[in-house]
């Protein structure tokens, strides 16, 4: 248990800060996890912890929520010590946490999701799911969450789950709340309503600890930012005297080089072929008659929120969804819809959305998911010979700066933004006329996902296509122009030097030319001053 | 001022009232699901009655009850262990090896066909044959939960090491001299019902509502829903599956006795290839074999529509050789109405 004798008084007339941990240090046998780590969160303080992907935030969030013991260091909540290890419930009073996988049951209703193991006083008396219905209903109420109590939790929205883990983390008593990668599968729509809860908590002297890759949200949510780099402590800073460049150099330890360095690239020449077209597409339920096109040497940005449908033409021109009507062709040969190997043949290259559901086979080797794709070019008769599947991964490897101990080793030990290189590298191992990346940056630290971006760009300027369908910013900033979808219909098209309001304006489906700024995705707002400072 | 929120509240959300109606009626849906084999027993009922008029006599249908009492003892320890997300093949082996060992146990060392070791009085003989179920779960729990073994595997490794210790220790033979505490429950009738079926609706009403209503009984669909969430929660996970576990395996002994009783012999075989059949009645009475769903009721429910076809066509003069296909057919169909009927994929 962390050494509580050692612990520093806190000052005299300042309030106890809600959680002080100090030298925290935690190995993973020969991994050291945290090293000598620290982190202050103030009462009623919005607190960033910000880091790439392995600089020991979530061992860090582990060791403060209690689920593991720190090797040496203190942990204090309010000015007391620590509970025992193992204590989960006086441990929750203190500390409330929404972890990054979500822990709501499927199969229960929300009411007993938030009453888990506690629906009754003791463990012999029985439940009476009437009361519990109630107490569910007014917990939601207190917190604001409109869900009923009684529907199952699988039918809710991703972001209605968000809000009933929120209410039942809180619903322990605890005044800090840990937030470990909240925006990471919501929309900008969500995400907006989730700040706005999460500020209202904040008024009734809530703190946070707020864990995201997305700094922008920092900059949004946060007053103060803490910044990990590999398992230590870097700085710890108020959030307005921070720059954006500033922030991604303690996080990187280098200074940044922009996502937007290619910004003197030729523009492409508009008489270059078509690659891709897609003329009258209709998707049942998703999308009516859309057309697109996308020239050799060219990346385009298809924008759109969760429900506007644009993740679904992105997947259906990598076949897996059949059209009712239209035609989608590549180098002018038609594919057909609803078919991936005449996709692949047609050389259709796509990165899917999910990379975990649809990516990648977690328990086997970084090779064998790499050439997943291309099995057929790794031995004659359909057989795979294990060195030229090798050859072709370490080449894959190399290209793409995958960070492995070697092509043998299973992909689910890399971390999130160089399992996504492993996705990216299947992509591009069939040297696909047309690279289809949806999300490409989804979950990824920071300088993956200037290296990700690099290499999409780098396949449209070997005179090939590009078709990035995000809904971030900071992926659409790659692109020569970017379509913007909107429930199913194209409603705006932007070349390049477009404004950030602008664009978030049609993915939201705002028309007109000054929409009140309350109605801005938080995230998105301020991007434009993010943007700046790269100079673009 | 009310009345200003009232009118933006719908405004901001409009999603949102609509969503949590549809939730609402597939929540009432997905309760009826637990009846969904009701209707088939009644009709089971109806063919029955217009085949053969010998169905519709209360001994027709008490032999029918009495004979659903041991395999229905193994399908409610399958609904436990399935919600729980586990698996235990090997209770079929337990049914038949924890009354051997008992009655080896107490068994006079000379004088009979079968020869036991003497070593306890005769009375202890049910308790001995829950203990080694006990044990027999416990082991099990052991191998799963503390070596991380795959559980499939693992009960499937025991399944046929129990089978082959209680054919080594009744040396293929049927025993026949049992002590009569141990045949009194299977032979016993209690106002003209047999002892086995009381038995069986008592531990089926407490099992049903552990589920229904007990907190640690709601943690077997957390766990199976969703292990890490339940551990986040503060359910002690290993704990609980392993108590569920020893559960089923006791169960699982106590169908021994009911058996041996209602049979008056303890035959080599006895349970060989039930484990199919708790399986089919379990699944097609609504539990998931991947763990968190299903119900008590619909388990029981499960088990009489299986035994309720085979009366109806042994009434209907059907040759008894034509079961196993019956069974089987019967299963398939199941599955694919309960598949439309619930609009879900089963994988």
């Amino acid at each position: 248990m962390a050494d509580t004798a050692t612990a520093p008084a806190t000052g005299p007339g300042t309030p106890a800060p809600v959680a002080e941990a100090t030298g925290i240090s935690k190995r993973f046998g020969a991994t050291v996890a945290l090293r000598d780590a620290r982190i202050t969160v103030a009462p009623g303080e919005s607190h960033a912890l910000v880091g790439r992907n392995g600089a020991g935030k979530s061992t860090l969030v582990s060791i403060l929520t209690g689920l593991q013991q720190p090797d040496t260091g203190t942990l204090r909540f309010s000015g007391e010590p620590a509970p025992a290890f193992g204590d989960i419930d006086a441990w929750r009073s203190r500390v409330a946490c929404v972890y990054q996988r979500s822990t709501i049951i499927g199969d229960l209703t929300v009411a007993e999701n938030l009453f888990l193991n506690r629906q009754s006083g003791k463990a012999v008396q029985p439940i009476r799911w009437k009361q519990l219905r109630r107490r569910a209903e007014e917990l939601l109420g207190e917190y604001g969450v409109a869900v009923d109590p009684a529907a199952r939790a699988k039918d809710l929205t991703v972001e209605q789950r968000q809000f009933v883990e929120i209410a039942r983390a809180l619903s322990f008593g605890a005044r800090f709340i840990i937030l470990d990668e909240p925006t990471a599968r919501l929309d900008a729509r969500g995400i907006e309503r989730l700040f706005e809860k999460l500020r209202d908590l904040q008024r009734q002297g809530v703190a946070f600890l707020f864990i995201s890759h997305h700094l922008q949200e920092v900059y949004d949510l946060c007053t103060t930012v803490t910044v990990y780099r590999d398992a230590s402590h870097i700085l710890t800073a108020p959030v307005a005297e921070l720059g954006h460049q500033a922030l991604v150099e303690a996080m990187t330890g280098e200074s940044a080089s922009a996502v937007t360095a290619t910004g003197g690239r030729p523009a492409v020449r508009s008489a270059a072929d078509e690659l891709l077209t897609i003329d009258g597409l209709t998707l049942p339920g998703v999308c009516e008659d859309m057309s697109l096109s996308v020239r050799a040497g060219e990346v385009v940005g298809l924008a759109g929120a969760t429900a506007s449908g644009n993740v679904q033409v992105g997947e259906a021109i990598a076949g897996l969804h059949r059209a009712r009507t239209g035609r989608v062709s590549v180098g002018g040969r038609t594919v057909r819809t609803g078919s991936v190997p005449s996709a692949l043949t047609a050389g259709v290259g796509l990165v899917p959305e999910d990379r975990h559901l649809q990516g990648l086979v977690n328990n086997r080797s970084v090779a064998e998911n790499a050439t997943l794709t291309v099995t057929d070019q790794l031995g004659p008769f359909g057989t795979v010979l294990p060195a030229r599947t090798r050859a072709f991964a370490g080449r894959m490897i190399r290209d793409l700066d995958i960070k492995t101990p070697g092509a043998a080793t299973p992909v689910s030990a890399l971390s999130g933004g160089n399992q996504q290189k492993v996705v990216v590298a299947r992509a591009l191992a069939t040297e696909p006329h047309v690279l289809v990346a949806i999300r490409p940056t989804n979950g990824v630290d920071v300088k993956s996902k200037e290296f990700l971006l690099g290499r999409i760009r780098q396949v449209a300027d070997g005179g090939r296509a590009a078709l990035i369908v995000s809904d971030e910013l900071d992926d659409l900033k790659v692109c020569d122009r970017v379509v913007v979808m909107f429930h199913g219909r194209v409603v705006a098209e932007f070349d390049r030097g477009w404004r950030d309001e602008d664009l978030v304006a049609a993915i939201e489906g705002v028309s007109g030319d000054a929409p009140p700024a309350a109605t801005f995705p938080v995230s998105a707002v301020s991007a434009s001053s993010g943007a700046d400072e790269h100079g673009r | 001022m009310s009345a200003t929120t009232d009118l933006t509240e719908p405004a901001v959300s409009p999603a949102e009232p609509a969503a949590a109606d549809t939730t609402r009626r597939r929540v009432d849906l997905g309760r009826f699901r637990e009846l969904s084999l009701v209707p088939a027993i009644l009709v089971l009922g109806l063919i029955g009655f217009i085949v053969s008029p010998a169905f519709l006599t209360a001994d027709n249908l008490i032999g029918v009850a009495q004979q659903s009492t041991e395999l229905s003892l193994l399908v409610l320890a399958t609904t436990f262990i399935l919600i729980s997300g586990r698996m235990d093949l090997s209770l079929e082996s337990t049914i038949g090896v924890a009354p051997v060992i008992a009655v080896w146990l107490v068994l006079p060392t000379s004088g009979g066909r079968f020869n036991g070791l003497g070593l306890l009085p005769e009375w202890t003989a049910v308790p001995l044959c829950l203990l080694v179920g006990a044990l027999i779960g416990a082991v099990n729990g052991f191998l799963i939960l503390k070596l991380r073994l795959n559980g499939f595997i693992v009960t499937l490794g025991a399944l046929t090491m129990l089978r082959g210790l209680q054919v080594a220790l009744s040396q293929g033979q049927s025993i026949v001299e049992l002590p009569s505490s141990f045949t009194y429950l299977g032979k016993a009738s209690w106002l003209g019902v047999p002892a086995a079926i009381w038995v069986c609706a008592l531990l089926f009403a407490i099992g049903g509502s552990t589920l229904a209503w007990l907190r640690h009984g709601r943690a077997l669909y957390a766990i199976g829903g969703n292990a890490e969430a339940a551990r986040t929660a503060g359910i002690r996970v290993d704990r609980i599956v392993w108590i569920v576990l020893i559960l089923g395996s006791v169960l699982s002994a106590f169908a021994g006795i009911l058996y041996s009783g209602h049979y008056g012999s303890l035959s080599a075989t006895q349970g060989s290839g039930w484990i199919f059949q708790v399986f089919a009645a379990t699944v097609i009475g609504g539990v998931s074999l991947n763990g968190g769903k299903g119900s008590v009721f619909g388990a029981l429910t499960g088990v009489l529509t299986l035994q309720l076809v085979v009366n109806v066509m042994t009434l209907a003069g059907v040759p008894p050789l034509w079961n196993q296909f019956l069974n089987g057919a019967i299963i398939i169909v199941a599955l694919v109405i309960s598949r439309f009927a619930s609009g879900e994929k089963q994988e």
